[in-house]
């Protein structure tokens, strides 16, 4: 039996079978045949942004919240270059996304049409894959293909350009495609792993060096077991916090630019750094040939490319890095490592991360740890891009993977408020928190309408310091002081501006008792912006300046 | 430097890649983006399609920088790349092409 449906039907129809439940996007007139059928379809609920990038982010929040792949929409022209950003972010961070645009008709492409732009030449560097479909047909094909490259090996983002033509032309179905899944990732060299694992049962100082692909990969019980069996001091990436439980006693927190000193002085001393899904990020290493300067390397990663990409491996190891480590543990040898272990307890005392102020919650540290004081670790965490970042990662008790949602890779402003709206819609049962600046908050402040619409569970917690936090810390710190273009001038009322929006707000300034007024906003179903002045002179600290060697840490 | 000379110095500091791809509009741009985003030039480029059309050889001329295994990785992840191989500079492919390149 055969059925005749146009090109915009198949593309619903293979997205509910693909499993995918809520959509996020924005339509515009290149799109609405897909639009017009996405209105008919029971199986899945369209959560219409208010700009595309934010479209992009709340999809963003989704797949990062379940790791499953999320899907969003816009139209062709300046639909389609809106969402690019949320794409590249999603590229960087390797988050498996299918974005899917309107595309003027086939015959007018190449014409400079009304909102034509060269969406698939635009998309080509910051997408793992895309797509320009050129009949109804090959929707069966490229659909499920998307899928299935966006969720395997290591994810990421691909783009299905839909000229509008193609989404109205009506063909002959008989057998709808199976959906994309994820291929399994090839088998790991036996010989390789006993190689990995004579190293670390030789090596005296090693370090697990865990990154964002211990999350995806869902490594990160296997990544805790091989750490404790072995026991290995570990560092996480800013991507792979939530992996290993910050207060485990092995964890040596986040690495790199803002570490605590302990971390940075113990890659320092290390003599075998176990990289796992990790890729040797800048902000990371710092300098990168004073990076760990005693060890050899062993770096496991489900991309080949990234294998002596930027250090060179002692043994390199492509691999899907749960079933690496599945295999390692075995391999590896139990033992106390107790002078090594005995020594980076003593760096964590001796330069300890100074959280001052962490006990008054008006401080920024005292802040995130009175939120936290009021969540469980079913709370979800996302962040916006700055110095509320950094402090959020360096202070906040993570010790979930997925828990924690943020721009690593791109550091895109904007990213916080729909990225949370995105989990909220994945998983309403958990409380999603965003921490925000009054830098970043106002680069995609429209979606607090949706958060509204939508009554998504998140506690938007916008510290306020009226600064653009990290550049005035740089242009303090290396320019001289002179402060320019980061001082903001006028400042809206975002007590206002939420009400405005439709959700509730709470300063938290004008509270008497303001753990108790966090706590009764928190516990309160729905959105929320809590709003917190904080002082514009805290720089986050240490930081590795640009260019230098983790070593070389200044202040705090 | 005399003719033989800067040959020499060619066969060294070149490498010919020999690239099979999916026939498709922009495979080529996906294949050239690679090198153009990170200011890598390339010295020459040959493609035609392949038996019954739904591959295509792409041939590239390139100088042999420390970067180019990097490179190299980095096309081989590409989605419509099928087989990738890498040729010393006196691989007759371009040369044979010389004569209807003189200035």
């Amino acid at each position: 039996m055969t059925e005749t449906l146009t090109g915009a039907q198949i593309t619903v129809r293979l997205l509910e079978r693909q499993g995918i439940r809520i959509v996020t996007g924005y339509p515009g007139g290149a799109i609405l045949p897909i639009y017009d059928a996405l209105g008919q379809s029971t199986a899945i609920r369209h959560v219409l942004a208010r700009h595309e990038q934010g479209a992009g982010f709340i999809a963003q929040g989704m797949a990062r919240a379940t790791g499953e792949v999320a899907v969003c929409m816009a139209s062709s022209g300046p639909g389609a270059t809106n969402l690019l950003t949320a794409i590249a972010d999603a590229k960087l961070d390797s988050i498996p996304l299918v974005a899917i645009t309107g595309q003027v008709p086939k015959a007018m492409i190449g014409t400079d049409a009304f909102q034509e732009v060269d969406t698939y030449g635009l998309s080509i560097p910051i997408t793992k894959h895309n797509f320009l479909v050129s009949s109804a047909e090959e929707l069966l094909e490229v659909i499920p293909r998307a899928f299935e490259i966006a969720a395997s090996g290591r994810p990421g983002p691909v783009l299905i350009d839909i000229p509008k033509d193609v989404q109205c032309q009506a063909v002959e179905i008989s057998d709808l495609p199976e959906p994309g899944r994820t291929r399994t990732a090839p088998k790991v060299a036996p010989a390789l792993i006993e190689q990995a694992a004579a190293m670390i049962n030789a090596a005296e100082r090693p370090i697990l060096y865990l990154g964002g692909g211990v999350i995806h990969s869902g490594a990160a019980e296997g990544a805790i077991e091989l750490a404790e069996k072995a026991n290995l001091p570990t560092v996480m990436t800013l991507m792979a916090l939530g992996a290993m439980p910050v207060d485990h006693p092995l964890a040596l927190g986040m690495l790199g630019m803002h570490a605590a000193r302990y971390t940075n002085l113990a890659l320092e001393e290390c003599d075998l750094l176990i990289a796992v899904g990790s890729r040797f990020d800048d902000r990371a290493t710092g300098k990168v040939a004073a990076f760990c300067p005693q060890a050899k390397i062993i770096h496991i990663d489900i991309d080949p490319a990234e294998l002596h990409k930027i250090k060179t491996a002692h043994v390199g190891i492509t691999a899907d890095v749960q079933e690496a480590l599945n295999q390692l543990l075995p391999a590896v040898s139990e033992n106390s490592r107790k002078i090594w272990v005995d020594r980076s307890n003593a760096l964590k005392v001796e330069f300890p991360l100074d959280m001052n102020g962490a006990d008054n919650p008006r401080s920024h540290f005292g802040l995130i740890r009175s939120v936290a004081a009021c969540l469980d670790d079913e709370a979800s965490i996302a962040t916006d891009v700055g110095q509320h970042q950094m402090w959020v990662a360096q202070a906040y008790p993570l010790r979930r993977p997925r828990q924690w949602l943020t721009s690593g890779g791109l550091g895109t402003m904007g990213f916080g408020v729909p990225a949370a709206i995105g989990a909220a819609l994945a998983e309403p049962q958990r409380t999603v928190v965003c921490f925000t600046g009054d830098g970043s908050i106002l680069m995609n402040i429209q979606e607090l309408v949706t958060a509204a619409e939508e009554n998504v569970n998140v506690k938007i917690v916008l510290m306020n310091n009226a600064v653009l936090g990290l550049v005035h810390q740089q242009q303090t710190l290396f320019y001289g002081e002179r402060l320019f273009a980061s001082k903001f001038k006028g400042m809206p009322d975002f007590i206002k501006v939420a009400e405005g929006f439709g959700i509730a707000a709470l300063d938290l300034d004008q509270a008497s008792d303001p753990q108790a007024a966090l706590q009764a906003a928190i516990a309160r179903p729905g959105p929320c912006l809590i709003h917190a002045s904080i002082d514009a002179e805290q720089k986050v600290y240490p930081m590795v300046p640009p260019g230098a060697a983790n070593r070389d840490m200044i202040g705090a | 430097m005399n003719a033989i000379n800067r040959n020499e110095q060619n066969a060294l500091a070149r490498a010919v890649l020999e690239i099979d791809v999916k026939n498709h509009p922009g495979v080529m741009s996906h294949v050239v983006g690679l090198f153009s985003r990170r200011s890598y030039n390339v010295e020459g480029i040959l493609c035609l399609p392949v038996g019954d059309g739904s591959l295509s050889r792409i041939w590239l001329l390139v100088i042999e920088d420390q970067r180019l295994p990097q490179m190299m990785k980095q096309v081989e992840k590409l989605e419509d790349v099928i087989a990738l191989c890498r040729h010393n500079a006196e691989h007759a492919v371009f040369q044979d092409l010389e004569d209807f390149f003189r200035p």
